[in-house]
C-alpha cells in the first residue's frame, strides 16, 4: 500500500458499509439478483414499493393483424404530426422569403390574413396528433396491467420518535425555563417583523390631501371642447343630440373624471324638464351638461336614447333620465349624474360656470363629507 | 475496490454503465423506481386536474415569450406601426407593444391568442376539476389541505386572468380596470386609502400597468407554482382516491403503474391540451385589441364583457339593487361594495370551508379514500347543484345585455329575471336534484333486488306474461338478489354484464375472424352463448363497475 492510498479520504468510503447499513441490499446479494429474469426483477422492485401486479393483458400478439393495424395507425398519426409540424415550420420561416409576406395589411385578404390561422391549425394539429398517437400507442399496443398499491396511514413509530426528537431538542434549548430569553425573543420578533414590513409604507399615500376625488379640471370660464379640441356654440347641435365635451386644459380629453355630456334637449323634453333642486340654472337654454362618468362604477355612460330621455351605462345598465336631473331610474346606480353649470362666454362659446359642485364618479366612504 | 467485468449485476452495455455512473453520484435508482411503480387509478375524471396543470405549462411557455416584447409602461406615445387605422393615435406604450406583438412580431398574434386561450382553459379546467372533487366527496379527510390549496389556486388564477387582460391597456381592459378602481373605492373606511396605495394616487395614474405586470409575471406565478408543487406533493403522499369497484378498498389503489401506461396517456394528454390551445390560438380570434382601440376614459364599447370567469361578478353587480347605506356622520357604504366584494368573499369562504362544514354537520371524521357517487350523497349533491345554479344565473346576468339584444328582450326584464331567478331557482334545483338522487338510488336497489330487464317476455302456463329478469348474483328463496349496494355503478343493461359479445374489430372490413372472437368471448365468459354454462354475475372488468361489493369500511 502506497502512502497516497493510506492518506485519509484517498480510498473512497462508499464500498464499505457502515454498521447501520440495511435494506434490500442485505436481503438480496448481487448473485441472487443475477439469477432473476427482468420480469421477476420488475415485480420484485414493485413489491418493495407496495405494488402488486395482479393481472397483465399482454396486448396484441406480435405479427397479428390487430397489431399490424394498430402499428399502422400509430405510425400514420406520428407521420401526419411530423408532416403538419414541418408544414407549420415552412410557413413560419418561409413567409416573406419564398412565400408571400406574413405581415398583415388592412387591404390584403390573402396570405397574410391566413398566416396566423395556418400556423395555429398546423401547429395545433401536429401537437394533437402527437398526443393522439401516444394515447393510441398506450391503449392498443402496450400490455394492460392491473396493479394494486397499498396505502399507508401515518406510522405510529414515526410519530413517537419524531416527537421525541423535536420535544427533546426544544427541552434541551431550555427556552421554557429561560424566560428572559423568551421575552426578549418575542420583543425582538415584533420589532424585526415591523422593520421588515416597514418599506411597504412607501405605498401608502394620503387620498385626502386637496380633495382629488371631489375636483376636476372644470372651473369658471373653462371652455367646453370637443375631442378634437374645437369649441362649441349654441346651435351647433341638433335638438335631441349628445356631444362628449372636455375641459379646455392640456390633456383635458384624456382625463379620467372630466368627460362631460353636452345634451341639447328637444322642445318636448324642455317642457317636462325638472332639474334637481338648486340646480335649475345649471343649464343654458335647452342645453344641459352632465358628467359622463357613471356614479355606479365609473364607466362612461354612453348610450343616449333620446325618445325616452334615458342615458344607459353599458357596463351595468344603470339608466339615468336627463329630464329629471339625470336621476337614476333603473339599475344599480344610486346617485344622479352630477350636472355641470354652463353658460356662454363673450365670444359665444360654451364655458363652465364652475367645477362640478359634487364629486363625479363612483361613490366612496367619505364622499358626502367633502 | 476495483470492479471486474465478471462480477454479477455489473452493467455491460454503454447505457447501463452510464446509468451506474449517474446513480453512483446522485443515488436516484430507489426514488426513481418508487416513482415509476406508483399506481394511478384509471378514470377520465381524474384527468381534469391534469388539464389545468398542462394549460399552466402552456401559459408559462407562451407568457415568457410575450414578455420579450411587451412594454409594461403607461408612457404616452403616438402610434406609428403597421396597423394603419390607428396610426397617429395617442396610446400607452403598453398598448403600442401589444399592437407590436400582434402585427409586427412573426407569429406574435398566434402567441398572444394561444396565451389567452390557455388562460381560459386553465380557469375552466380548475373549475371543472373542483366540481368533480366536490361531487365525489374527494375533499373529505385527509384531503382538506389540498382542497384549501385548490381554492387558493382558483382565486390566484382569477388574479392572473384579471391582471393579464388588463395589461394591454385597450379600451375594454381599461373599462374593466375603471370598474375595479370603483370597487376598491367602495371598500368602507379604507377604500380611498387602498385605492391610493394600489394606483399610487387617483385613477388612473401612471403606475398601475407596471404594477400589474410584476404581479402577473412574477409574484402570482411564483405563488401558483409553489402551490401546485405542494398540491402534487400532498397528492403523491396521500395517494389518489378511487371509485369503489372490485378489489378496491380504503387501503389500496388499483390502476396502472406510472410507467409506461400512465406516462403514455398523461404525456398524450399534455400534447392534446397544448395542441387544442395552439389550434384555438391560430384559428379563433380572441381579444382583438386593435379593434377596441386605446383606452380612453370617455369611451366604452357596448356589450363589454369580461372573460367568462369574472362574468358572474359582473352579473351580481348588474343585479344588485341601488342600495347605498348612508351612515350617521355622512359616511356611505356604496351599493357596489356588496355584489363585488362581500358576495365573492362569502362565496369563496363557504367554498374553502365546505369540507370542515360538512365534517361538522355529518360528524363524519373518518379518513376516506373511496369516492362517493353523487346520487349516494343527495344533500351534498343538491347543495352543489344549488351553488352551480346560483353561479350560472349570475354568469348569464353578466351577459344579459347581449341576450336582450340578440333575442329582442327588454334589458330591464332580463335584469328582473336575474334578480328573481337568483332567489327562487337555487331552492327549486335543490329539491329537483334531491329527488333525482333518490330516484337513481332506488333504481340501483331495484336492479340489485330484482335483476336486469332482459327484454325477454315469457308466457307462463296459466297465460300470464312476465318479463324475465337476470339477477346480478345469488338469489334467496323469493328470487330476490342478495347483493348489497357498494357504491359502485350497478349495470343496468344486459350488454354491460356481457349479454352480447363485443363487436368485431375493423373499420372498413373486419380484421378478425368472427368465429375466433366468438371462441375468445366464450373463453372469457362474455356473451349470451357463454352464459348458458354460467351465472351472469360479473364480467370481472373494473370498467363495467364489476360486482358491487360490501363496503369495507
Amino acid at each position: 500500500m502506497s502512502t497516497r492510498e493510506s492518506a485519509p479520504g484517498s480510498t473512497g468510503g462508499a464500498d464499505v458499509p457502515g454498521p447501520l447499513h440495511g435494506g434490500p441490499d442485505d436481503d438480496y446479494t448481487p448473485e441472487q439478483l443475477a439469477t432473476l429474469s427482468r420480469e421477476e426483477l420488475d415485480l420484485l422492485g414493485a413489491r418493495y414499493d407496495d405494488v402488486q401486479v395482479l393481472h397483465v393483458d399482454p396486448g396484441p400478439e406480435p405479427g397479428s393483424s390487430v397489431e399490424r393495424q394498430a402499428v399502422r395507425q400509430v405510425a400514420l398519426t406520428f407521420g401526419l404530426a411530423g408532416l403538419a409540424a414541418f408544414a407549420a415550420f415552412v410557413i413560419y420561416v418561409g413567409s416573406g422569403w419564398f412565400l408571400p409576406d406574413w405581415q398583415w395589411t388592412i387591404t390584403e385578404g390573402g396570405w397574410s390574413a391566413i398566416f396566423t390561422p395556418m400556423i395555429g391549425a398546423l401547429g395545433g394539429l401536429a401537437l394533437i396528433l402527437v398526443g393522439v398517437g401516444m394515447v393510441v400507442y398506450t391503449k392498443k399496443l402496450l400490455p394492460h396491467e392491473t396493479a394494486v398499491q397499498d396505502k399507508h396511514d401515518g406510522s405510529h413509530f414515526d410519530r413517537v420518535t419524531t416527537g421525541a426528537t423535536l420535544v427533546g431538542g426544544l427541552h434541551n434549548s431550555g427556552l421554557a425555563r429561560r424566560k428572559l430569553i423568551t421575552r426578549s425573543l418575542v420583543f425582538m420578533g415584533g420589532g424585526v417583523g415591523l422593520m421588515l414590513l416597514m418599506p411597504l409604507g412607501g405605498l401608502i399615500r394620503n387620498p385626502n390631501t386637496g380633495n382629488p376625488l371631489g375636483t376636476t379640471s372644470w372651473g369658471e370660464g373653462v371652455r367646453l371642447l370637443r375631442d378634437d379640441g374645437s369649441p362649441i356654440r349654441p346651435g351647433d347641435q341638433q335638438p335631441g343630440s349628445l356631444e362628449t365635451v372636455f375641459p379646455e386644459v392640456p390633456g383635458g380629453n384624456r382625463e379620467s373624471d372630466a368627460a362631460t355630456m353636452l345634451i341639447r334637449l328637444r322642445p318636448e323634453q324642455v317642457q317636462v324638464d325638472r332639474p334637481r333642486t338648486g340646480q335649475e340654472e345649471f343649464g343654458y337654454g335647452d342645453y344641459v351638461a352632465y358628467s359622463k362618468i357613471c356614479t355606479h362604477a365609473g364607466c362612461p355612460v354612453s348610450l343616449y336614447e333620446q325618445e325616452t330621455s334615458r342615458i344607459l351605462c353599458p357596463c351595468h345598465q344603470s339608466q339615468f333620465d336627463v329630464t329629471q336631473g339625470a336621476k337614476p331610474v333603473f339599475g344599480p346606480a344610486t346617485r344622479p349624474l352630477p350636472q355641470l353649470p354652463i353658460t356662454v362666454d363673450d365670444e359665444g362659446f360654451f364655458v363652465a360656470r364652475s367645477d362640478y359642485i359634487e364629486a363625479v364618479g363612483p361613490t366612496y366612504w367619505n364622499r358626502e363629507r367633502i | 475496490m476495483a470492479r471486474t467485468a465478471t462480477a454479477p449485476g455489473v452493467p455491460t452495455t454503454p447505457l447501463g454503465k452510464a446509468a451506474l455512473e449517474v446513480d453512483d453520484r446522485l443515488i436516484v435508482a430507489g426514488p426513481l423506481r418508487r416513482t415509476l411503480n406508483k399506481v394511478f387509478p384509471d378514470h377520465w375524471s381524474f384527468l381534469l386536474g391534469e388539464i389545468a396543470l398542462y394549460s399552466f405549462v402552456v401559459l408559462l411557455l407562451s407568457g415568457t415569450y410575450l414578455t420579450f416584447f411587451f412594454d409594461a409602461s403607461m408612457r404616452e406615445v403616438v402610434y406609428e406601426g403597421t396597423y394603419a387605422p390607428l396610426r397617429g393615435a395617442e396610446m400607452s406604450a403598453a398598448y403600442e407593444s401589444t399592437l407590436y406583438i400582434s402585427f409586427d412580431v412573426r407569429g406574435g398574434l398566434f402567441m398572444r391568442q394561444l396565451h389567452h386561450w390557455a388562460a381560459l382553459l386553465f380557469v375552466a379546467s380548475i373549475v371543472v376539476h373542483l366540481t368533480r372533487i366536490f361531487f365525489t366527496g374527494a375533499f373529505r379527510r385527509p384531503r382538506e389541505t389540498n382542497w384549501l390549496i385548490g381554492v387558493a389556486l382558483l382565486v390566484l388564477s382569477f388574479a392572473m386572468g384579471f391582471t393579464g387582460y388588463s395589461m394591454p391597456d385597450d379600451l375594454l381592459s381599461g373599462t374593466g380596470l375603471r370598474i375595479v378602481s370603483a370597487i376598491i373605492l367602495a371598500i368602507p373606511v379604507v377604500g380611498t386609502w387602498v385605492h391610493w396605495a394600489v394606483f399610487n394616487g387617483d385613477y388612473v395614474g401612471e403606475f398601475i400597468v407596471g404594477r400589474m405586470y410584476i404581479v402577473h409575471v412574477l409574484i402570482v406565478p411564483a405563488i401558483i407554482l409553489a402551490l401546485i408543487a405542494l398540491h402534487l406533493l400532498i397528492l403523491v403522499k396521500q395517494k389518489h382516491t378511487q371509485f369503489p369497484g372490485p378489489g378496491r378498498t380504503e387501503h389500496n389503489v388499483v390502476g396502472n403503474r406510472l410507467f409506461p401506461a400512465f406516462a403514455g396517456k398523461a404525456g398524450g394528454l399534455f400534447f392534446i391540451v397544448f395542441g387544442v390551445c395552439a389550434a384555438l390560438g391560430g384559428l379563433v380570434q380572441i381579444n382583438p385589441v386593435w379593434l377596441w382601440g386605446p383606452y380612453n376614459p370617455a369611451q366604452v364599447s357596448a356589450a363589454s364583457q369580461p372573460d367568462w370567469y369574472v362574468m358572474f361578478l359582473d352579473g351580481s353587480t348588474r343585479l344588485f339593487p341601488a342600495w347605498d347605506i348612508n351612515l350617521p356622520g355622512n359616511y356611505t357604504i356604496p351599493a357596489l361594495f356588496w355584489p363585488t366584494l362581500v358576495l365573492p368573499g362569502i362565496l369563496f369562504t363557504l367554498l374553502a370551508l365546505y369540507p370542515m362544514i360538512e365534517r361538522k354537520l355529518t360528524r363524519d371524521t373518518a379518513s376516506h379514500h373511496l369516492l362517493q357517487r353523487p346520487r349516494d350523497v343527495p344533500v351534498r349533491t343538491s347543495l352543489g347543484m344549488m351553488a352551480v345554479t346560483f353561479y350560472v344565473v349570475l354568469m348569464i346576468s353578466g351577459g344579459n345585455d347581449v341576450i336582450s339584444e340578440k333575442f329582442d328582450i327588454s334589458l330591464n326584464a332580463m335584469t328582473w329575471v336575474g334578480r328573481i331567478g337568483l332567489v327562487i331557482l337555487p331552492p327549486i334545483v335543490y329539491v329537483l336534484t334531491y329527488r333525482i338522487c333518490l330516484g337513481l338510488q332506488k333504481h340501483d336497489r331495484e336492479v340489485l333486488e330484482h335483476g336486469l330487464e332482459t327484454g325477454v317476455i315469457r308466457r307462463l302456463p296459466h297465460g300470464e306474461f312476465i318479463e324475465v329478469h337476470q339477477p346480478l348474483g345469488p338469489v334467496d328463496e323469493h328470487g330476490h338478489g342478495e347483493l348489497a349496494y357498494g357504491g359502485a355503478p350497478v349495470p343496468k343493461r344486459m350488454n354491460q354484464v356481457g349479454g352480447a359479445r363485443r363487436a368485431i374489430r375493423g373499420f372498413f372490413k373486419p380484421i378478425e375472424e368472427p368465429a375466433q372472437v366468438e371462441l375468445e368471448q366464450r373463453r372469457d365468459e362474455h356473451g349470451l352463448a357463454a352464459a348458458e354454462s354460467r351465472e351472469l354475475t360479473t364480467s370481472g372488468r373494473p370498467s363495467d363497475g364489476g360486482r358491487p361489493q360490501e363496503p369495507r369500511d
